[in-house]
């Protein structure tokens, strides 16, 4: 379940990067429909945050320890988010940038959450 | 440019994309630092120092990029070029005597498990804080 959060939190984070790298490469900002975007992906991160405090609470363990497991699990869920209010603020290309970095930053964090979830 | 009051207003434009990565960089290593020290200190002491020093320069730098101005904006400049010579320094260090660090820093073989940001991104900052004195 959780293996297969991961996989669909990387693949629409990469996929947001795209969409707003694109948007700040045509020097737009962020548009109601890039919101959506970043709202869907926030959502799945919030699944996974569910999922993994579940997963833990029935007694599987992380790899790498608890600790670090639900950090890195609040880390992904705050990324995008932050990154989405501070294009609020900057109304131009760099804003769109920023949330392109940010999705970039939550697809490494879920790299970092498979490593820290999975034993070996 | 000026915002109100005359102050330099660093984050706009391409110092809001700043502002993220050190943003990104200062919570993952206050976090990192935090666990390291508190959790296993013993294993790998300079290492873990010098993580701490590393997220310590880049909370500095956020907030003054956060904050504006003149003052802060040479300060920024300052704390970037630290952080510059960290890295570099440190990355070095790594290379050639490895047997110190029994585990990683931020600035490890210069930023390498960062994707190299660490040392791209004082780069982009000296460059970003340079332009904007000009413009002011």
């Amino acid at each position: 379940m959780l293996d297969v959060l991961t996989v669909a939190v990387s693949a629409a984070a990469l996929a947001l990067a795209a969409w707003c790298g694109f948007a700040a490469f045509r020097d737009q900002s962020t548009k109601d429909w890039h919101f959506i975007g970043m709202a869907v992906v926030t959502f799945l991160v919030l699944v996974q945050l569910i999922v993994g405090i579940v997963q833990l609470a029935r007694g599987e363990e992380a790899e790498e320890g608890t600790t670090i497991f639900v950090a890195y699990l609040l880390g992904a869920l705050c990324a995008v988010p932050i990154a989405g209010f501070m294009s609020l603020a900057e109304r131009s290309r760099w804003g769109s940038a920023t949330v392109a970095a940010g999705a970039v930053v939550l697809a490494v964090l879920e790299v970092r959450l498979h490593d820290i979830w999975t034993v070996g | 440019m000026t915002a109100t009051e005359g102050t330099t207003r660093l984050v706009k434009g391409p110092g809001m994309l700043l502002v993220w990565l050190y943003g990104v960089m200062s919570v993952g290593a206050v976090s990192r630092s935090i666990y390291q020290i508190a959790s296993e200190f013993d294993r790998a002491p300079l290492a873990y120092s010098l993580s701490a020093v590393a997220a310590v320069v880049y909370v500095f730098i956020t907030y003054t990029l956060v904050r504006g101005g003149e003052k802060a904006r040479r300060a920024a400049l300052v704390c970037c070029a630290a952080e510059l010579a960290g890295v570099l320094v440190v990355g070095t260090w790594t290379l050639v005597e490895p047997s110190a660090f029994p585990d990683a820093t931020v600035w490890s073989d210069f930023g390498y498990g960062y994707v190299f940001i660490p040392v791209l991104l004082p780069l982009t900052g000296i460059w970003w804080l340079r332009k904007s004195a000009e413009a002011a």
